[in-house]
């Protein structure tokens, strides 16, 4: 009834090959956009920037990443808290050495230089595959977290071994520091992320995201039809880097505007993000932001209910939400392998149909 | 003897030692991978998990008391009683075999024929569940563990050592008794593996899984038993950890530290377990010892991880690994 193909006619090649080819996602899409660009920032205050939407529009960007290199290119990595950590080191000297450059060049930089070290790391993957590739990217996690601790120079020599965000502009709007306002945060980061998820999305179907495919679906037998896999394996670990980067910049500059590395990019953030991988949709970019949104709102959903509802000391509603996470995924790889990608899918599928399921 | 060299020996030693310890975790996880494929990356967690009921069962906690009094309002804490070490072990061994059963019928049952990366995401997932429990049950302050294990320095060591080179080595005796423990335990897991009846299914479950059940294999009662000797090698290695550095959070990280060992030794080999633990102990320990004050200390954080990740890039699969063989 409300969502079915009849009516949309294919008459150009660049019809066939558009992103939503159906109407009513284009719609859909637009509405989103036209609600998240127009009317959020009007809406928005401090509470709900810091608390959901800033965490979300963040993890999204280092969810669409980390799909890229496990849910795409199926090499398993467990170094994102790492990566992250090179996203906002590499933003927080940029800011640092050249104060008057705009925000989004730094935020950019950081990426690039992140897909750099990503590379770099990912190098082995050429020769390790599977669990031995998922520890040997757990030596990138620990040694650039134990880099960041160690070197004085990347944390500018500053007493506490911290790093804090000074107050930086885009186009004379304040975006960084504790005198932002809520509005510009959000703008900031959800440009990034539309224009991440964009690139994305083309990637994925275009010849690089099959070329993905096929390494991840088997090796050997892309390799024999003429898939090379060092450059897609090493593709996948910089384009992955690229988006890793500059979530972990944003997350840093935007969001914390302070950060301890052992205590912001350990490897519970490694773990958090795969998480929101699997429980969203291996291989689904729609899944990564559905991952993203429900393991930010989860803990917000159960402190609700367990603080202020329920009046449970905050330590019971903690151990509560591990397990429930724990059981969570647990259920998820049991019932649905495929994250709430797949249950969009299908309840699509019925949508189609519906009301006449035959 | 020149000092670097007789400082550079007692390093060896520890080494030795603390590397014993990372093979006894590293051979729970060589176990739960050889007989079903999984790479348990709960087995951490199930130490910690086990190190904790074996407390709250000697000092006669209330299993969940924190969540009951917040509950109901009430104040309960204690039982009143201390159960005695050996009988407590007893028990703790019959909760892991409980868990392994429940386990294997709540989850793994489930997920038989899945690809190995959704299986390893299980066991992460089982990994925060049991934490959360754990932490429920048992509270989640750090605890003292002592079932009687002597502790401190060697002083035999100490004084003989200290004739020969003219400095005392300091080597704590929870280690020396730790290597005994693993070494009894390999042994002991060898036999069962070669000589009993319920060790040859296991051979053979690891081996085929579909002949093994066609010559009326349980499997199922295979890796019950898989998990719960995994859940008994857990048990063991939380005890020594648990006595050596108090039984908390960071108990549940060894599994992190398990992991360069058996790339090392290959996820397939017991004896791989060992010698890789050992490599990875004295190698990380020399290196700190060596490089560690040049470059700002700490290295042992991930000195195991890039040793491992330079090795396998020539050997990938391990030192006594299976060979890797690939068709399409």
């Amino acid at each position: 009834m409300f969502y079915r193909e009849a009516g949309d006619f294919k008459v150009s090649y660049a019809d066939d090959s558009q992103t939503f080819p159906i109407k009513f996602d284009r719609y859909r899409y637009y509405v989103v956009l036209a609600v998240a660009f127009g009317l959020i920032p009007f809406l928005i205050n401090d509470y709900w920037a810091n608390a959901i939407l800033l965490p979300f529009l963040i993890y999204s960007i280092a969810a669409i990443g980390l799909n890229i290199l496990v849910g795409y290119c199926g090499q398993v990595s467990l170094g994102t808290g790492g990566f992250m950590a090179v996203g906002a080191y590499a933003c927080y000297k940029l800011m640092t050495a050249f104060p008057e450059v705009s925000m989004f060049i730094h935020v950019i930089l950081a990426g690039g230089i992140t897909a750099l070290v990503c590379v770099l790391f990912g190098l082995p993957s050429l020769r390790i595959k599977g669990f031995y590739l998922a520890v040997a990217t757990l030596a990138a996690q620990f040694f650039l977290v134990w880099l960041f601790n160690r070197v004085p120079w990347f944390y500018n020599y500053s007493a506490s071994g911290q790093i804090n965000a000074p107050e930086r502009d885009t186009f004379g709007i304040i975006v960084t520091g504790p005198n932002a306002s809520a509005w510009a945060t959000y703008l900031f980061c959800l440009i990034f992320l539309a224009v991440c998820a964009l690139i994305a999305r083309n990637l994925t179907r275009g010849t690089v995201g099959r070329s993905w495919m096929a390494i991840r679906d088997m090796d050997i037998a892309a390799e024999i039809i003429g898939v090379n896999p060092l450059k897609a394996k090493l593709t996948a670990f910089a384009v992955s880097g690229f988006f890793i980067g500059i979530s972990g910049a944003l997350f840093f500059a935007i969001y914390l505007g302070a950060v301890e590395v052992g205590e912001a990019f350990g490897i519970t953030k490694s773990f958090l993000v795969l998480f929101m991988v699997i429980i969203g949709g291996l291989g689904s970019i729609f899944g990564s932001f559905a991952g993203a949104a429900f393991l930010v709102l989860l803990p917000v959903v159960l402190k609700v209910v367990g603080v202020d509802l329920l009046n449970w000391p905050t330590d019971i509603v903690a151990h509560f939400q591990l397990v429930i996470v724990g059981a969570l995924i647990v259920f998820f790889l049991i019932v649905e392998p495929h994250g709430l990608a797949q249950l969009w899918r299908v309840a699509k599928e019925k949508l189609r149909l519906w009301p006449f399921p035959h | 003897m020149p000092e670097q060299l007789v400082f550079a020996m007692e390093v060896t030693l520890n080494g030795l030692m603390a590397g014993v310890l990372y093979a006894l975790v590293a051979l729970g996880f060589v176990l739960i991978y050889k007989a079903s494929g999984i790479f348990n990356y709960a087995q951490g967690v199930m130490a910690l998990f086990a190190a904790m009921t074996l407390v709250g069962i000697m000092q006669g906690q209330v299993p969940f008391a924190h969540l009951i009094n917040a509950m109901f309002g009430s104040h309960v804490h204690h039982f009143g009683w201390n159960v005695p070490a050996v009988l407590a072990i007893a028990v703790t061994v019959g909760v892991m075999v409980l868990l392994a059963w429940l386990v294997q019928v709540l989850v793994m049952k489930h997920l038989v024929g899945q690809e190995p990366i959704i299986l390893f995401m299980a066991t992460i997932g089982l990994a925060y569940f049991l934490e959360g429990v754990a932490d429920l049950m048992w509270g989640s302050e750090i605890k003292t563990l002592d079932v009687g294990l002597p502790q401190g320095i060697n002083l035999w060591i100490d004084e003989s050592t200290y004739n020969i080179f003219g400095y005392g080595f300091f080597i704590d005796n929870l280690d020396i008794v730790a290597t005994v423990i693993a070494a009894l335990l390999v042994a002991g897991l060898v036999c069962f593996a070669q000589y009993t009846k319920q060790g040859r299914a296991m051979r053979a479950v690891a081996d085929d899984h579909q002949a093994a059940l066609s010559v009326g294999i349980s499997l199922n009662f295979i890796w019950v038993l898989v998990w719960s000797v995994a859940g008994f090698v857990a048990l063991v290695a939380g005890i020594v950890w648990g006595t050596k550095s108090g039984v908390q959070f960071s108990l549940s990280l060894i599994a992190l530290k398990a992991l360069p060992v058996l790339m090392l030794g290959g996820f397939t080999s017991i004896p791989g377990a060992i010698v890789g633990g050992l490599i990875i102990g004295v190698g990380e320990k020399l290196f700190e010892f060596a490089i560690g004050p040049m470059v700002g200390g700490a290295t042992e954080n991930w000195f195991a991880y890039v040793l491992a990740l330079i090795f396998l890039v020539f050997r990938p699969q391990g030192l006594f690994g299976e060979k890797i063989i690939e068709r399409v």
